[in-house]
Order: structure tokens, then sequence, then C-alpha cells
């Protein structure tokens, strides 16, 4: 064990007494918790004691130390937060069994990232300050104010919860354990995540219900399968440190390329382009590439996706609208140009191709079913082409087709990005077809 | 040189731009876009991001980072919002500067994860109880994502407070130009921090005190209950009045530092043009179609949606007959116009069927 540090304070304490009732387990736990700090010389400012809600909410209002009272069950959350913020920071957890029940998930998740807090878990088997109900650590058949017939849920073994998910310590013990500082110190000492379930008496509300003692809470223990104990004990690494461990060699993603302006395009008015595909096939990274070559050709590009919420099944859709102006979001009612690229396309642009006039114009391929639209339907056939080749290969030939920005833009932008050179294979197939096409 | 970039992304880069260090987040759509953006922004700049198991977990982490000094943000839709409801007000009364990203879906309950709405324009307002005040930002373009969410920042040092920024799926997920002088660089102040003392200060109510950080100082208690100016719980009603007087003085009292709208106003207008967020683009359009056909027409652009910029409304409404108020709810933000409006019609422009508003909608409602 270690020696507290010369200059370190006597006590955690403050000359405020405690308020628990008579008998309670609370302010003899604190005790054994302010000597492990001592004894560890630990530095009032230091230490952050995160209280949770209930009678032992109250504990971080008795010690000198920095406090965070925050809210029911989500002490083990702001705990979690301040020593990944700061994990030079010594952080002990005060709940009783109620936070335990409420904050189950944030404790069992602490556990097994193995956060380096200790949480001291006063369990006195029932809630006490609203007056008695029973609690997820309530033994079967205990009285009490919410089961005057006694209780029918099987009690929360919490430190097998926390241990078989992870914990590097896990202990139990009740109030009266006369090496409960050594087990507090041993607990704050692991790197790792520590839970000391620490049984007490609720003079207050469940001994009178339920005629316990400290005899009768070891026989509790034995009864219910619940050993004393260190249970738990494991060597690992603590959380906070390990990411920075991890990431401290991480170098920042690079800064997206700005897009030089460097072609003009002939558009007058903005046009909307609606791409329609199949999942998997490139369609938003086809329609991504027109629009960062329109923003090199001078246009202002605003794209929409559609797809549904799985990947590589069913349709793909892209819409991008370009403008020689600055444009807002605004929804487009009809497509200007509409290129439908495989039958899951069609199935979603369908209603689209309803609403075009014959100012419009649907580029499609060989072999999809008649469409029905008042557009000019040009069909274009890009023969063997890879189904991840199909959309760019298209949209280059409809660029090309109807100029709407110079194909030596959408040259650029598939030379600037990624996979260019199959992207700028599929541009150069698009521009023969588009100017082949019928 | 321009950029083409979506609001998510907008919103990280605005984030970093103010020197955010912490950011934890569950996946959510159409939110998810920050909390990967962060995953891989923040550790390589020596902070923390960090996926919580939950909404709940998140915001605590953040809260608790915050009070180690850290500059925190989290982001989530409206069914997360729901979940952060007590943590929001956690943050209100510790006094704990927070940034919140609301990338509202349409509601409620899961309702669209990938449609539009602007549902949560009075959830954030009230979503946490006691009522009592709280800042909401929401930009109206994809470049506003980025000013916005730095705005956001500085004034959740300036104020000690949770500030939400709403933006909504189209404005996130939606490729858009922008000037890529016109992400500029942005200069947050460090937080303004003491060592020593009270951690808190409630008098005069208006004034907000330099936040204590954990390990940096004294040792600083914070409490959510009711406490005095050390954060030690109390009763003493005189000392209760003053902490809850102070967080409605300390934002109230500041209106003017607040407000962030954009008044396009013309003289002789007998109709004025009430909109943020998404729907500003078409709100904006219909304005300028509006004066382009020889009618006079009026704007106003709120970004500062919490607290409602009254003074900026009055003015814009001086003059006007007929307020139209374009938005992808039933009528939320109207009802803030309907209190300020007085003889004037008011006159609501609302979708909720996952789609935006057109400009010709607008205009009709114009008249």
């Amino acid at each position: 064990m270690s020696s507290p540090a010369p200059g370190a304070p006597e006590t955690l304490r403050n000359a405020i007494p405690y308020p628990f009732c008579p008998g309670c387990g609370h302010g003899s736990v604190l005790d054994r918790l302010n000597e492990a700090l001592v004894r560890l010389g630990r530095a009032p400012e230091r230490t952050v004691i995160v209280s949770d809600i209930g009678c032992s909410g109250l504990s971080d209002q008795y010690f000198t130390t920095s406090a965070f009272h925050g809210l029911h069950g989500r002490s083990v959350t702001y705990a979690t937060g301040v020593k990944l913020a700061d994990p030079s920071l010594e952080v002990i957890v005060v709940m009783g069994d109620g936070g335990t029940g409420i904050g189950g998930t944030h404790l069992l998740n602490a556990a097994r990232r193995n956060v380096g807090i200790t949480v001291v878990v006063m369990n006195n088997l029932n809630f006490g300050m609203t007056g008695g109900q029973h609690s997820t650590t309530t033994p079967e058949g205990a009285v009490t104010a919410t089961t005057p017939g006694g209780n029918l849920e099987h009690p929360l073994d919490i430190c097998a919860t926390v241990g078989v998910n992870g914990a590097a310590y896990a202990y139990r013990g009740t109030q009266f354990d006369p090496e409960l500082a050594e087990r507090l110190v041993e607990a704050i000492e692991t790197p790792g995540f520590a839970l000391l379930d620490v049984w007490e008496l609720c003079t207050a509300h469940y001994v009178k219900a339920n005629r316990l003692s400290r005899r009768g809470m070891e026989e509790l223990m034995e009864e219910l399968n619940l050993r004393p104990g260190v249970l738990f004990r494991r060597d690992v690494a603590e959380y906070a440190t390990a990411y920075r461990r991890a990431h401290g060699t991480d170098a920042p993603p690079p800064p997206p390329a700005a897009i030089p302006v460097e072609f003009a395009a002939r558009l007058d008015r903005p046009r909307a382009i609606v791409v329609a595909g199949s999942a998997g096939g490139r369609v938003r990274s086809a329609a991504r590439l027109v629009g960062e070559a329109a923003i090199r050709s001078g246009l202002w590009a605003v794209q929409r996706d559609d797809y549904p919420v799985t990947v590589q099944t069913g349709y793909s859709l892209a819409e991008l609208v370009l403008s020689p102006s600055p444009q807002a979001l605004l929804p487009v009612p009809a497509p200007d140009v509409l290129v439908v690229l495989s039958t899951d396309g069609l199935r979603r642009a369908g209603p689209m191709l309803a609403s075009m006039t014959a100012e419009g114009t649907v580029v499609t391929v060989p072999g999809l079913a008649e469409l029905a639209t008042d557009a000019r339907v040009v069909v274009l056939d890009p023969g063997r082409v890879a189904k991840g080749e199909l959309a760019l290969t298209l949209l280059a030939a409809t660029v090309a087709r109807l100029d709407l920005l110079p194909i030596d833009a959408l040259r650029a932008a598939a030379a600037a990005g990624p996979f260019s050179g199959a992207n700028l294979a599929a541009v150069a197939a698009g521009a023969v077809i588009g100017a082949v096409g019928t | 040189m321009r950029e083409f970039l979506d609001g998510n992304a907008a919103v990280v880069r605005g984030a970093l731009a103010a020197g955010c260090t912490f950011f934890a987040g569950y996946p959510i759509t159409p939110a998810s876009g920050i909390l990967m953006a962060m995953m891989r922004e923040l550790p390589a700049r020596g902070g923390v991001a960090i996926q919580g198991e939950d909404e709940i977990a998140s915001i605590g982490m953040c809260i608790g980072a915050a009070m180690t000094g850290a500059r925190a943000m989290t982001a989530t839709s409206g069914p997360g919002i729901s979940l952060y409801s007590e943590n929001i007000g956690l943050a209100i009364m510790g006094e704990v500067p927070l940034v919140i990203v609301d990338v509202q879906r349409l509601g409620p309950a899961t309702g669209g994860a990938t449609t539009v709405g602007q549902g949560d324009v009075q959830f954030v307002r009230w979503g946490t109880s006691g009522g009592y005040p709280i800042i909401a930002l929401a930009p109206s373009s994809v470049l506003e994502c980025y000013t916005v969410t730095a705005r956001a920042f500085e004034l959740a040092e300036r104020f000690r407070s949770p500030v939400f920024v709403l933006t909504d799926k189209e404005l996130a997920m939606t490729l858009t130009t922008v000037e890529a002088a016109a992400l500029e660089p942005i200069e947050v102040p460090p937080r303004h921090l003491a060592a020593t003392g009270a951690p808190y200060r409630f008098e005069p109510a208006s004034e907000v005190a330099p936040m204590h950080a954990y390990g940096a100082g004294d040792p600083v208690r914070f409490t959510g209950s009711t406490h005095d100016v050390a954060a030690r719980i109390t009763k003493d009603p005189a000392a209760i009045d003053a902490l809850n007087r102070h967080l409605e003085a300390k934002i109230a009292d500041h209106l003017d530092e607040l407000v962030i709208a954009d008044a396009d106003l013309q003289p002789g207008a007998g109709t004025l043009v009430v909109s943020y967020g998404v729907t500003a683009g078409a709100a904006r359009e219909a304005v300028a179609r509006a004066r382009a056909a020889g009618r006079a027409a009026s704007g106003l652009v709120v970004q500062s949606l919490w607290p409602v910029p009254e003074a900026a409304l009055r003015e814009a409404m001086a003059g006007v007959d007929r307020v139209v108020v374009p938005e992808l709810n039933l009528g939320q933000y109207r009802l803030e116009i309907e209190r300020l409006a007085g003889p004037r019609q008011v006159v609501g422009v609302n979708r909720v069927d996952g789609e935006l508003i057109g400009v010709e909608r607008i205009m009709e409602a114009m008249r």
C-alpha cells in the first residue's frame, strides 16, 4: 500500500457532520473512503467525488474535494467525461442501489471500457430517501413499501454484472468489513474500472420491515450465493490513457481540397439532373463528380441523395441542380434531365417521368421497359460496362450530349479524386457514347 | 476556390474552428455524419471523441468533460433530444458551456429518419423542466452551419449555458457549393476561468461568473440541486430566488448580444416573410421573385430562434399588415410571431409531409 505524499492533508472530510439516520451505514463507509484517500495522499482539488441521487447523493458535501452531484443513475457518465477529458484527476463515484438500477447500462459500459473510475455502491437493498421502495438489489421475499407481499424479483448481482463485462476490480462486502479501507485503496489504485458493492443497513426502512443485522447481512449473502470478497481482479489498460496512446500519433485527416474555377459552362439557367440507378452502382459518387465538375466550370451545384437504409440493394438516386448563380436548397418539382440506369432506378424515378414535359430529356440504356413520359427519350448504349462504371459513363455521355458543362471539367474532377484511373476511363467512354447516341 | 460541402461537415468545421476539444454522441440519422467526422478529427488534434452507450451517456460525458475545461459538443436528432432532456436541465442549472446540435428529422417518435422536418423548434425551447431560458441558433444555409456553430461555442462560453444549433436533414446531408474564402478562420476567446473563490455568482443577476475547472485551482463543487454560490445545496428562499433569477437574467438581460437575423426590408412592403433554417432558402427566393414581379416585399431570416429576437421582429413588422411564416411543422414559431404581431394578419405556410416548401407556396401566401 502506498504511503501518503508529504504535505498531503490529514483528512478530506470537512467540519460538517453527516446527516444520516442513526445506524445507517453511509457515514462509516464515507469515513473509510476518507481514510483511503488520505492514505493515498490524494489532493482535494484533483479528486472529484461524483455523487448520484438518494441518501448516498448527499455524500460529496462532507468532503473538501471537488464534487459533482448530478442526476439519478447518470453519475458514471459524468465521471467518465471527467476522466476522459483529464485522466490525471482521481474520480470516485458514490451511488446507491437505486442509481445502480436506473443507470445500469452506464455501469456495465464503463466496466466494459475500463474507464479508470472507482464506483462505491452504498447498497442498502432499498430506496431510503423516497420511503423504502424496492430496488434492483432487494432480495426475493423482502417486504418493502412497494412489495408489501414480499418481493417477487430476483436481486441484481452487481459484481458479476461488471465483472463478466471486463471490470478490472470488483469487491463485495458490508459496511462492517474491517478491511474496507484497504479494499478502497486497492480499488482506487486499480488503473481500470473498479467497483465496490458495499452492503449497508437502512435503519429507516429495510431493517424495520425485514429485521436485518450485521450477521443477517452475511447470512443473506450466503443464502443468495452473492459471496463477499474481491471477486474480480484483472490487469487491464485504463481507457482514457489507452485512448491517448492509441491516437497519439494520428494525423488529422487532410482538409478537403478546394475546387478551382478553371472552366466556363454555357448553362444560362438552373438545370435539375436526376440520376436513378441501383445501390452499389456508385450513382452518388458519379453525381458528385459531375457536381464538382460544374463547380470547376463556375456553376453552383447542389446535390441531394436518396437511398434506402440498407446498402448494396435497391435503388440509389442523386439529384443535382446546377445553376449559373448561387442557389438555395429548394424542392425540385420535375427534373430537366433524368438519367435512368436500371429497373431499381426506374421504379423510384417513375413518378418523375410522368411529371416531365417535352422540354425535358430522359437518358437511358437499351433494354429498360417502355418509359411513359412526354420528355424526349435518348437511349445510349454503353456496351459492356462494369456496374460501378455505368453511372459515370452515362452521366458523362449526358453532359457531352446536352452540353451541360465542358467535358474537360469532368475529366479534371475525375483526375483530382479517388479512383481516378477508372473514373477517367468512364468519362472518356461516356464522351464518345454521348457524341454518337441515337 | 470553392468547396462542395454538406451541413454536417460544415458544423464539424465550425466546431473545430471554434476550438472544440470534446465530443460524445450516439449514432442517429441524420446526425451520424457529425459523430463520424469528430471521431476522425478530434483525437488527432489532442481532443477526445467517444460514442456513448446511449444519448443520455453522451450528453452526460460532455457535461463532465466541460467541467474540466473542455469545449464540448454533442449532436443528435429529435429522438436523441428527448433523451437529453434531463441533462439539458443539469447543464442549465450547473451553468455548463455546451453545444448541442439537433439535426431535425420528421417526428414524432422515430418519425422519418431520412425525412426533413422543423418540429423541434418549441421542443428545444421547453425541453426540460423548470422553464428557464436557453439559446438556440438555426443556420439557414450550409455556410451558416459553419459560422453559426462557431458562434454557438462563443455564446456557450459567454453565457455558461447550453446552446442549441438546429439544422435539419436537408441542410445536414445536401452538398452545396460554398466559397472557400467564406470558411474563414474564427477566433473564439479562451474560456473565462477563475482558480479561487466561489464557483458561482448570482448577483448582480445578469452577470455571468467565470467558470472554475476541476484541477485548475481550488476544489470545485457542482450540483444539479438548488444551490448557493459555493454550489452547496440550499433551502434558503433568498438564495434559491437569487439562483433562479440569475439563470433567467443572465440571458434575458443580454438579448442584444444574442440576435442574429438577416433583415431584407423594402419600404412600402405590405408583406413580411419570416423564416428560419432550410425554409429560408425558398423564403428569400419568394421575396426576390415578388420584387421582380413589381410587388414590394420584405423578408426576415431569423438565425437566433431563442431567445426570440423581438426587437428585430417588431422593426421588420413595422408598416406591414401581413406576415407569412413558412415552416416544416404546423406553426410552431408562428406562435411567437403572433404574440408580437398585434392586428397584423399572420399566415402560416406549413408542410409536414417530408418535402421542402416550394417558392410558389410562399408567394401564394404573400398575396
